[in-house]
């Protein structure tokens, strides 16, 4: 459900950087701990976009999985149920390496030609 | 007309993340410290606050109540003459289902900052959205009741890992359940290893001392600070 919020933080920051120009493409990475549903997150883009420069604009998600590392073991492990204790020494300090993300990577805009008199 | 792909790598919610830090910045100037308070619907958030609000000693505590619509919770709290401030999510599309920084900025003039030493902000009732958005808070804390079940942590892990306490609330009800508090309490620390967590019932009284202690000294703690 918080795809909806999601895909408002999305549109706000491309059109920040989008700076007038049309969007045909937003690229976004997605990290495994955001618990974002990729098809969801689809349709609610497509709902706010409506009205801006992303109105119509493909949204591209890169899934980025979850892994963690233990700060006492320097175990390192990819995480799939969200259990944040080391599985090898029980440690409760650990560093998310990645899964953390939602980031908008990258767009793609029309640029329209200057037709200049010749 | 040819397409070009320009690099952004940002954030999606570095905007509201960036609102967040200027309220947290106005709270410091203030010397108030910021509980954002969360859960489900129905998880005793408004009971907990009333059991407390009226008996914090010398701590001078305001709340800003979050609802989509009505003001139901602020009229209970209002009664106890705690001052509260209510924030309406409506009228959007549908009503937002959480505050947000910019909705917290745009009540700031209505809170009474001078004469308040501890700001509770009940944000919408939702293990969902909340998560993903700082309000400029110092603290958060969140109700999970043992009527919700005990997977709720490994449903909802982004609330249940960004809190800094958990009350465990309706333990009163715990002979009449099935719930498992043993798994409950397994469940919590795998996804918040050590995270402080609280057994209480607002109905009851039980395990109430605790949770007034613990608001009483955020309080203090960050007072000290400013």
């Amino acid at each position: 459900m918080h795809e909806l919020s999601l895909s408002s933080a999305i549109v706000n920051t491309v059109v920040k950087h989008a700076a007038g120009r049309r969007v045909s493409v937003v690229s976004l990475r997605v990290g495994h701990l955001r618990q974002v549903v990729p098809d969801s997150l689809e349709f609610y883009f497509e709902f706010v976009a409506r009205g801006t420069v992303c109105e119509g604009a493909r949204l591209e998600q890169e899934l980025v999985p979850a892994v963690l590392r233990c700060d006492a073991c320097t175990t390192g492990w990819e995480m799939d149920l969200p259990f944040f204790r080391c599985p090898e020494c029980g440690g409760s300090e650990v560093t998310v390496t990645s899964g953390n993300e939602f980031e908008v990577e990258s767009i793609e805009v029309e640029e329209v030609q200057c037709i200049g008199p010749r | 007309m040819h397409r070009t792909k320009v690099k952004v790598v940002e954030e999606a919610l570095d905007a509201n993340n960036t609102i967040a830090a200027a309220n947290r910045a106005d709270f410091d100037r203030a010397g108030v410290t910021v509980v954002n308070f969360m859960s489900a619907p129905g998880a005793g958030k408004t009971t907990l606050l009333e059991r407390v609000v009226a008996d914090l000693g010398d701590v001078r505590i305001g709340v800003l109540e979050g609802d989509v619509q009505g003001s139901m919770d602020a009229d209970r709290l209002a009664s106890l003459h705690v001052p509260v401030t209510q924030l309406n999510t409506d009228p959007g599309f549908g009503g937002e289902c959480h505050l947000d920084a910019n909705m917290v900025r745009s009540a700031l003039g209505a809170l009474p900052l001078e004469q308040i030493d501890l700001l509770v902000i009940e944000n919408v009732g939702n293990l969902v959205c909340p998560a993903e958005f700082r309000v400029g808070e110092d603290a958060r804390v969140m109700v999970s009741s043992v009527t919700e079940g005990e997977d709720k942590p490994l449903k909802y892990p982004l609330m249940f890992r960004t809190c800094d306490l958990v009350l465990v609330n309706k333990i009163d009800l715990l002979p009449h359940l099935d719930y498992d508090l043993d798994k409950f309490l397994y469940y919590l620390d795998q996804v918040h290893p050590d995270v402080p967590r609280m057994l209480v019932s607002a109905r009851t009284g039980e395990g109430i001392d605790g949770w007034r202690e613990w608001l009483r000294s955020a309080a203090t703690t960050v007072r000290a600070l400013a």
